[in-house]
């Protein structure tokens, strides 16, 4: 993926404030974090100049449609089950720590954010996932432990 | 496990390979399994999408079962010398009826052990080695080494479930401070790629030297190798073994058949438990191969390769199934979920097409299609009941999840049984 810098170059540069950030500078870290996208930039969607500019980024942005909140994406055809996502991540420990925690089965299935489910692993519940909301962090805890690369933030 | 959801929640048990996971809950509807949680996908594969649904077969016709039932027991009536073999797929109590049957007919009996793990179970059951249960390293463990294995691959839940990443009573703070994984094969396994730093790639058939070298790095001695494995690198894992406070070593069949015998293995745990304490696990895969051996040896005294003789037992190489094909000394045979054709090298398995095969499995194999009779029983563990020893020696009772119209392995040996 991209980073911040390289949106911003597309952007209008006009600071028009009419998405509602300081700058678009702002904007495009906003955009970086997924919480706009380039349709928020009223400039950049409306005037032709940047008709260009605009279907690129919208094109940056197309593989992360139908990826979850936290930017989690679980490659199907790659997991094979084993779990180990499942019982190292954190938020899933800390929720159950009797059930998922100590390898068993979920116990408290509605505070967990990977659960096993006819042998795939399921993303859910991303609010209690490490890298969603304001106090967020590049937790790495589910990646680290895939033996296959099945699961990727983008 | 929390007792609440205990009560709660009805919990089956997988029996797709040797860990016998108990914590898994289906969805099912008009006996047809929906859904599997928490089962890896061995494990779901095993549950939703083993049932073939062909019953009963002879000369490949459908037949009713009494028809197939009493081909099978002409088949062993009229053979000097049947061959019974498989049980790693089946419950302790079809494994029992085997035995009686194999008894009543003089046949030989054996399993896959015989080329597998059966040496170490053998030593196991015999108390040579030390070994522990499963709870027990994940309760306790801190040091782990797959050596010659790939859980990851074939028991893709002991990672997970039991031996690295789980909390446990003693190990209250997780995989990243408290236990170290340590994996010794050919190649870089799945396993292997977990295990990060702590991975030793040996060339094939190095296993003996590497042990050695081992040895050799906890007693404070050099450690060399024909091949040049760097000895600071082998030092490095002599001083991690040296300071286990729980150490298990899970051995696969790399191992195993990479040794002559089992003697290196057994000079390297004794070391191990003078300087540290460790504990031995085979890596069993189906999922009550660990009772055949069991359930034989409190018959006979011997975990695979018998026959039986008019009340005697012998036992020998000369009795397992590939020196028995090879030799061509059985007249007939009697595959219980297993699927030899498969899996035995072709020079050996080709001796089976010359003789009458009756297979008893719940799904088409190589072998049920080559087989005389074919006999389509419930899958255990899922549409049958009974229970099986773990791969760690723990009994494991388990409930079928759904009903069948198909009768169980034991059902049908009873048949035969009588039927003789």
């Amino acid at each position: 993926m991209t980073n911040a810098m390289e949106l911003y170059q597309m952007l209008p540069k006009t600071n028009c404030k009419k998405c509602g950030k300081t700058s678009c500078m702002a904007f495009a870290v906003a955009l970086m974090a997924h919480e706009l996208t380039p349709e928020d930039c009223p400039p950049l969607k409306e005037e032709s100049k940047y008709k260009e500019n605009y279907e690129k980024m919208s094109e940056l942005f197309k593989p992360t449609e139908g990826v979850t909140e936290t930017g989690l994406i679980v490659h199907e055809d790659l997991c094979f089950g084993c779990g180990n996502c499942v019982v190292a991540c954190p938020p899933n420990v800390a929720n159950d720590p009797h059930g998922v925690g100590s390898g068993n089965a979920p116990t408290n299935a509605n505070k967990l954010v990977l659960a096993v489910e006819d042998g795939i692993v399921k993303a859910q519940n991303l609010g209690e996932c490490r890298r969603f909301g304001k106090n967020k962090i590049l937790c790495y805890g589910c990646i680290v432990t895939c033996p296959v690369e099945a699961i990727e933030f983008v | 496990m929390c007792e609440e959801a205990d009560m709660e929640k009805n919990y089956y048990v997988c029996t797709g390979c040797g860990l016998l996971c108990d914590d898994i809950e289906v969805e099912s509807e008009k006996n047809k399994i929906n859904k599997v949680y928490t089962a890896c996908r061995v494990g779901v594969a095993h549950m939703k999408e083993a049932r073939n649904e062909a019953t009963f077969l002879v000369d490949d016709k459908p037949v009713d079962e009494a028809t197939a039932v009493s081909k099978a027991v002409a088949i062993l009536k009229n053979a000097k010398n049947p061959l019974i073999f498989g049980l790693g797929n089946s419950s302790n109590e079809t494994q029992k009826t085997a035995i009686e049957l194999a008894k009543k007919i003089n046949a030989t009996l054996d399993d896959t052990s015989s080329f597998c793990l059966g040496p170490l179970a053998e030593a196991l059951i015999q108390d040579k080695l030390k070994t522990c249960t499963l709870d027990d390293v994940r309760n306790k463990a801190d040091v782990l080494i797959y050596w010659g294995t790939d859980p990851s691959d074939s028991h893709p839940r002991h990672l997970s479930k039991h031996s690295y990443f789980p909390r446990g009573r003693e190990k209250q703070r997780g995989w990243e401070e408290e236990r170290t994984a340590i994996a010794i094969d050919v190649r870089k396994s799945h396993t292997a790629k977990i295990c990060g730093n702590y991975f030793f790639q040996i060339p094939p058939k190095g296993d003996a030297e590497f042990i050695d070298a081992l040895i050799a790095g906890i007693s404070g001695k050099l450690p060399k190798t024909s091949y040049n494995y760097p000895p600071k690198k082998i030092l490095e894992l002599a001083n991690i073994l040296k300071g286990a406070k729980f150490g298990v070593i899970f051995v696969g069949r790399g191992l195993t058949d990479s040794l002559e015998n089992l003697e290196p293995l057994f000079r390297l745990m004794k070391i191990l438990n003078e300087k540290a304490n460790f504990h031995l696990m085979p890596m069993v895969r189906s999922y009550n191969t660990m009772g055949f051996n069991e359930n034989l040896f409190a018959e006979t005294g011997y975990v695979n390769s018998v026959k039986f003789e008019n009340g005697d037992v012998k036992h020998g190489p000369e009795y397992s199934i590939v020196e028995s094909l090879k030799a061509k000394t059985v007249d007939a045979a009697l595959i219980i979920g297993s699927d030899p054709l498969l899996i035995l090298p072709r020079s050996i398995a080709k001796n089976m097409l010359d003789i009458p095969v009756i297979s008893m499995d719940h799904c088409e194999t190589m072998t049920s299609k080559h087989a005389k009779v074919h006999i389509n029983t419930a899958i255990s563990g899922v549409e049958s009941g009974g229970s099986a020893i773990r791969m760690d020696g723990v009994k494991v009772n388990f409930e079928p999840a759904i009903e069948t119209k198909h009768p169980s392995d034991e059902v049908i040996l009873k048949k035969i049984m009588e039927a003789l």
